[in-house]
């Protein structure tokens, strides 16, 4: 079922949570809303839920209005960022809950309900722990309990709330596949909620990036990373190095320092780069005269991560350069470089 | 490992003053109790116990205890829920409010009552017009007893629900469930042993209640007497066998309900450690 969201705002007390937004999601696609903590992006999922109400706005599910239609009768699956599993019921009885609270004329046997859980859990691989206590699981276990759960009641829109936030880094990852795979097979559509940049992008097919209770962009996670819509979005998708100067004759110089713009360009006071586009050399260039000295090496990974230090930074980059690059240059901590940039970004000042 | 002031000399000097100090001021006091009701034999304490005043005595305390509890109960399951689930303007005044019949002295509570439901008080004029008497019957010591013991079952359940959240009653109506549903599924299987256990300390209080009471009662024998009041007039009768018989039944009542208590702490803790 496609969802639209229509001029919603809201306010607590003083304080816009989600200054007037509307966003088209359509009918079996994964969204992930991404923003920092205070962004708004849970507001604006319980908006959509009907956990809370709007102050303006509407909310459609397709043709049908259900801004003022109560939570219990938008058939949403909702699944919480600390699991809020029923603490008292054994995860059979957690999962087989929607279906029993389906009014009488709809309720299926308790025959039904019981195949029914078991397949569920079944699919979910937890059904040797079906009469276990929530607390007696791990945290992926609870966390899958919470989407079989939520997937009892056939829902049409499944909302998901930092989904992985308190897992460790292996479980999340596996989770993450596995919820693409439940994503694809139940063909509901889907919006969750995260911080984090690398799983909003890996999971969804399109990640709207909120900031302070406003969309900043809506996009592919192709087109997002390529081509930022501002300042905002290009540093929060993923590590940032900041030049600031002063522009002369197509060049940013901040003391001894210089990169050589596009003369064609706007000018500018500022260029952000990705770590991955900085090269590391032992002699400047035409491009650019970037004195460095290295501060730590971190060559695990598929990279190596370097951390930069120079008197005209205002804080510490960070290069990330192949391990065959490594081996050539052999840098290491307070050796001398030059950076040369293979790309910049550089956007209109923020005036927000 | 030893540990700050953890020495021999410090251990036991504390062990003993410990042990003294229960032993004086409740040890010796309660065992003077029951060897007070059986000082003059068995015979004597059968018969206070078994005397008419004393039969209608306990009747009304567990009247006062049988209405009172109810009432508290439902009040102190939706006081908390408005507390702990909702936010409106007011609510931290509520929730100090809730504590006024603790920091009132009962006897306080008792006159306030009577100033107001009294024959001739603000209400009461109103009431007796209608011939309605609360003051000097037993209706009033109800009325007082839920005023003095009205926060117990708030206070325990306040600080559970506010630790539990409200995330599992909004899981629940995500998954369609009526607002009985929510109420007799999820919080109330959450929150029922402290439920019980602010049921037995408003039980133990309304047994026990004295101040607030005796300001409203009137002591018409026989009929606005219950046990804390049937021990003090018997005493100030110089029958002192009779007063400590009610009192030992009153400690009787105490027991019992700390043991009640202790068995659900020592279950609750069992559950917890099993889950």
């Amino acid at each position: 079922m496609s969802i639209s969201v229509t001029g919603v705002s809201r306010r607590f007390g003083n304080t816009t949570a989600l200054h007037p937004l509307s966003l088209e999601i359509a009918k079996g696609e994964m969204v992930g809303l991404l923003g920092p903590s205070g962004s708004g992006k849970t507001t604006l999922l319980r908006i959509i839920a009907g956990l809370e109400t709007p102050n303006s706005g509407s909310i459609h599910f397709g043709d049908r209005d259900v801004t003022h239609v109560h939570v219990r009768k938008r058939r949403v699956g909702f699944v919480f960022q600390h699991y809020a599993l029923f603490r008292h019921m054994s995860v059979f009885e957690n999962v087989a809950f929607g279906l029993r609270a389906r009014p009488s004329s709809e309720r299926l046997s308790n025959a039904e309900i019981h195949d029914r859980v078991h397949h569920l859990l079944e699919r979910v691989r937890l059904e040797a722990l079906a009469k276990r206590l929530p607390a007696q699981l791990s945290g992926g276990q609870q966390q899958r309990v919470a989407l079989a759960r939520a997937l009892a009641v056939e829902p049409e829109v499944l909302l998901l709330d930092e989904p992985f936030g308190a897992l460790d880094a292996k479980v999340r990852l596996e989770l993450r596949r596995w919820l693409r795979h439940l994503h694809e097979e139940f063909n509901f559509t889907s919006v969750f909620v995260t911080h984090d940049q690398e799983e909003a992008l890996e999971l969804s097919d399109r990640v709207v990036v909120m900031s302070n209770g406003r969309i900043e962009q809506i996009d592919t996670p192709q087109t997002l990373y390529r081509a930022p819509a501002n300042r905002f979005v290009f540093s929060f998708l993923g590590e940032t190095n900041r030049f600031a100067g002063e522009y002369r004759e197509g060049r940013l110089h901040r003391d001894q320092a210089w990169i050589q713009l596009d003369k064609a360009g706007a000018p500018t006071s500022e260029v952000l780069l990705r770590p991955h586009e900085l090269i590391l050399t032992t002699a400047p260039d035409a491009r650019a005269h970037l004195p460095v000295t290295v501060d730590a090496v971190s060559p695990v990974g598929s990279d190596v991560r370097i951390e930069l230090t120079a008197d005209w930074m205002d804080t510490p980059w960070l290069a990330s350069i192949t391990h065959h690059d490594f081996d050539r240059l052999r840098p290491e901590r307070g050796g001398a470089f030059f950076v040369i940039p293979a790309r910049w970004h550089q956007f209109a000042p923020e005036n927000a | 490992m030893k540990r700050i002031g953890d020495g021999t000399g410090t251990r036991l000097g504390l062990i003993t003053l410990a042990v003294i100090l229960t032993t004086l001021f409740l040890v010796i006091p309660l065992a003077g109790i029951f060897y007070q009701a059986f000082a003059e034999g068995l015979a004597p304490f059968w018969q206070n116990l078994t005397s008419n005043f004393t039969r209608e005595a306990i009747g009304l305390t567990l009247l006062i205890a049988l209405m009172t509890v109810p009432v508290n109960l439902i009040f102190g399951i939706f006081l908390a829920w408005l507390v702990t689930r909702f936010t409106f303007p007011g609510r931290r005044i509520l929730q100090t409010l809730i504590d006024i019949p603790f920091a009132v002295s009962p006897v306080v509570a008792g006159l306030l009552y009577l100033l107001l439901y009294g024959r001739t008080g603000w209400l009461g004029s109103i009431l007796s017009e209608q011939d309605v008497q609360l003051m000097f019957a037993w209706p009033g010591m109800v009325l007082v007893t839920i005023f003095v013991t009205c926060p117990f079952v708030a206070r325990e359940l306040i600080p559970l629900m506010q630790a539990q959240g409200s995330a599992e009653e909004e899981a629940g109506v995500t998954l369609g469930a009526s607002g009985w549903m929510l109420f007799r599924r999820i919080t109330l299987p959450n929150i029922r042993w402290a439920l019980v256990y602010g049921v037995i300390l408003t039980n133990a209080r309304a047994i026990g209640e004295f101040g607030a009471v005796s300001v409203v009662s009137g002591s018409i024998r026989g009929e606005t007497i219950n046990l804390p009041l049937q021990v003090e007039l018997l005493y100030q009768d110089y029958n002192t066998v009779g007063a400590f018989t009610s009192a030992a039944l009153l400690a009787a009542l105490a027991i019992v309900t700390l043991m009640i208590k202790a068995l659900l702490e020592w279950h609750t803790h069992r559950r917890e450690k099993t889950a």
